[in-house]
C-alpha cells in the first residue's frame, strides 16, 4: 500500500490543451496533427515557388517556424497555422530577393478548397495508414525495401541483417538509413506528389 | 542551396533528414553505446530542425511495424482463412475463470514459467501487487488480474490476461515493451500507461509518454491510434476511440495504484460495480430510484461498510446485511 513515489511527476505532465508543452507533447502533436499536412503543404510550395530544388528546405523552415510557436501555444487549428507560415514565410522571401512568384500566394484559394475541412476520423485514418505504408514499402528500391523488410517487419538486428542478405554492415546501414529516409518521403506524400518531386 | 534567408543552417534539410535517418538505424539496429546517446543527445539538442527532422522519420518507422498485421494471416499456419466473427469476449473470459481457480485467495502469487522466459502473475480478488522487471520497469496489478511477461535479449511482450495493470516502462528502442490484450496490441514507446480490460471492452489510459494501440484481430479490420498523455482508448473488437480525460477524472481512476475509489458523481449502482471488482463481499444495488442516485468522495477499496454507512448517512438508503452481501435498497 505504498505511496507512489513519483505520482508527483505525473501530474505535472498531464496540463490541459493550450499551455505550454513538454518536448515529447510537442512532438505527439507534430506527428498528429502537421505531418498529415504534408502532402497539400507540398502541393502548396510546389504551386507557389519557382525553384523546386528549395522546396525540401523551405517546407523544412515552416515545421521550424509551426514547432517554434507550437511550443508558446498550440495553435487551435493546426492547418490554418502551417498555411498560415508558409504564406508568411514565401512572402518575406519575396520581399527580401526580389522574385516573382508563380502564383500570387495571397490568394486564400491557393490552399485549395479543402483547406478549412476537418480532418478525417481517426478510425479511418488507421485504416488508410496501412493501405499508404504498403504502397510505399512497394516503391522502395529493392534492396533499401529488404533491408527494411527484415528490419521493421521481421525484426533482425543489424547484424543479422547483413547476414540474411550476405552484406557488409556497413552497406546494411547505408540500405537502412536511405530506405528509412525514402520511405518517410513516399509516406508522407502523395504518391503522385512524391514522384513529381526534384 | 544557399540560403540567405536562414544563413544560419548550413546543411539541407534533405542532409538533415537523411541524418535524423542515420540515427534511428543506428539506435534501431546496432550496438548503442552511452557514448553514442550523448552523441545523438547533442546533435538534438543542436537545432529544432534536427529534432523535428528527427520525429518526422521516427513516426513513420514506428507506423511501419503495423505492415506486420498484413503479414499476419500469411503465417498463420496452414494457411487456414481467419473466422468471419470475432471470438467472443466471452469466450476469453472463461479462460480467464480457469486461471484464477488456480490463483487461489491468499495474496499475489508468482505461478512459475511456464515457458523458458515467461512468467505468470496474478492477483485475487482485492489484492494489488507490483512487478519490477529487471530492466527498470515496473508494472503494478490491480485487483482480479492476470498477466504474463516474457522478455528475452530481443523482445519484451507481456498478455493482459483479464484485469487492470498500470506499466510504468523503461524506453529500450530497440525492445519495445508489447502488451498483447483483448484482440489487441500496445507498443510502448516509452511511457506510464494502465491498461484495463473490462468485461465489453478494453481501456488503455496514457499517462506520460507515448504509446501505440493496434487491433490484432485479423479477422476484423485493423484499427489503431496513437495516444499522448492525458488520452483514454478505448477498443471494442469493432473500434477504437480516443477521447480526452480531465485531470481530475484520471486521478481518481489511478486511485487503484493508493488503494482508494474516489467518486465524483457517479450513480450508486456504478460505485457499487466498482466497488464489486475489489471484494468478495458483494454490494447489491436493488431499487432502480436509488441506483440512480449519485455520490462523491474517496473510500479505501475494501471498506465495503464505509460505503453503505455513507449511503445510508447521505442518502438516506436502507443498507442491510445479506449473507455475505450487503443490501442497498430505498
Amino acid at each position: 500500500m505504498a505511496e507512489i513515489p513519483d505520482s508527483g511527476r505525473e501530474e505535472a505532465d498531464l496540463r490541459p490543451m493550450g499551455a505550454a508543452m513538454t518536448a515529447a507533447e510537442l512532438e505527439a502533436w507534430f506527428v498528429r496533427e502537421v505531418l498529415p499536412l504534408e502532402t497539400m503543404l507540398m502541393r502548396f510550395l510546389r504551386r507557389n515557388w519557382r525553384d523546386r530544388s528549395d522546396i525540401e528546405d523551405l517546407r523544412q523552415e515552416i515545421y521550424v517556424r509551426v514547432c517554434e510557436a507550437a511550443e508558446a501555444e498550440i495553435p487551435k487549428s493546426a492547418k490554418a497555422f502551417v498555411f498560415a507560415t508558409a504564406r508568411n514565410l514565401l512572402t518575406d522571401l519575396i520581399r527580401k530577393e526580389n522574385v516573382v512568384p508563380i502564383a500570387a500566394i495571397a490568394d486564400p484559394d491557393s490552399v485549395g478548397p479543402e483547406a478549412d475541412e476537418p480532418l478525417q476520423d481517426r478510425t479511418l485514418i488507421a485504416k488508410d495508414e496501412l493501405r499508404r505504408l504498403q504502397d510505399a514499402l512497394d516503391k522502395l528500391p529493392p534492396r533499401h525495401r529488404e533491408a527494411v523488410v527484415l528490419g521493421r517487419i521481421e525484426g533482425l538486428t543489424g547484424r543479422e541483417i547483413a547476414a540474411r542478405m550476405g552484406i557488409a554492415e556497413g552497406t546494411v546501414s547505408q540500405h537502412l538509413k536511405l530506405g528509412m529516409h525514402a520511405l518517410t518521403d513516399l509516406y508522407l506524400r502523395d504518391a503522385t506528389d512524391a514522384g513529381r518531386r526534384s | 542551396m544557399t540560403s540567405p534567408h536562414q544563413p544560419e543552417i548550413r546543411q539541407s534539410a534533405t542532409e538533415i533528414d537523411l541524418c535524423a535517418a542515420d540515427w534511428l538505424q543506428r539506435r534501431s539496429f546496432w550496438k548503442w553505446s552511452a557514448e553514442d546517446q550523448a552523441t545523438f543527445d547533442a546533435w538534438l539538442a543542436e537545432s529544432r530542425a534536427h529534432r523535428i527532422a528527427y520525429w518526422r522519420q521516427k513516426s513513420v518507422w514506428e507506423s511501419a511495424q503495423r505492415l506486420k498485421a498484413l503479414r499476419a494471416p500469411m503465417t498463420r499456419p496452414g494457411g487456414s482463412i481467419p473466422p468471419a466473427k470475432a471470438k467472443p469476449f466471452v469466450l476469453r473470459v472463461a479462460a480467464a475463470a480457469i486461471v484464477a481457480a488456480v490463483v487461489g485467495t491468499v495474496g499475489y502469487r508468482y505461478l512459475g514459467s511456464t515457458s523458458n522466459n515467461e512468467k505468470v502473475y496474478a492477483t485475487p480478488v482485492g489484492g494489488r501487487e507490483t512487478i519490477a522487471l529487471s530492466d527498470g520497469s515496473r508494472i503494478e496489478l490491480n485487483t482480479n488480474t492476470s498477466l504474463r511477461v516474457r522478455t528475452d535479449k530481443k523482445t519484451r511482450m507481456a498478455t493482459l490476461e483479464r484485469g487492470e495493470a498500470y506499466f510504468d516502462i523503461r524506453h529500450d528502442a530497440a525492445r519495445p515493451f508489447i502488451v498483447d490484450v483483448a484482440g489487441h496490441r500496445i507498443t510502448d514507446l516509452g511511457t506510464k500507461f494502465t491498461v484495463r480490460d473490462g468485461a465489453d471492452r478494453l481501456e488503455v489510459t496514457l499517462l506520460q509518454g507515448k504509446a501505440r494501440l493496434d487491433s490484432t484481430d485479423t479477422s476484423n479490420p485493423p484499427n489503431s491510434a496513437v495516444l499522448s498523455p492525458g488520452e483514454v482508448a478505448i477498443a471494442t473488437p469493432q473500434s477504437v476511440t480516443v477521447i480526452r480525460k480531465p485531470k481530475k477524472e484520471l486521478d481518481s481512476q489511478m486511485g487503484w495504484r493508493r488503494g482508494v475509489l474516489t467518486f465524483y458523481h457517479a450513480t450508486l449502482a456504478d460505485a457499487a460495480r466498482e466497488f464489486n471488482r475489489y471484494n468478495q463481499r458483494k454490494i447489491v444495488v436493488v431499487d432502480n430510484a436509488v441506483e440512480a442516485e449519485l455520490i462523491d468522495g474517496t473510500f479505501p477499496v475494501n471498506d465495503v461498510d464505509l460505503f453503505g454507512r455513507v449511503a445510508h448517512s447521505v442518502l438516506g438508503a436502507r443498507v442491510e446485511n445479506k449473507g455475505n452481501d450487503i443490501v442497498i435498497s430505498r
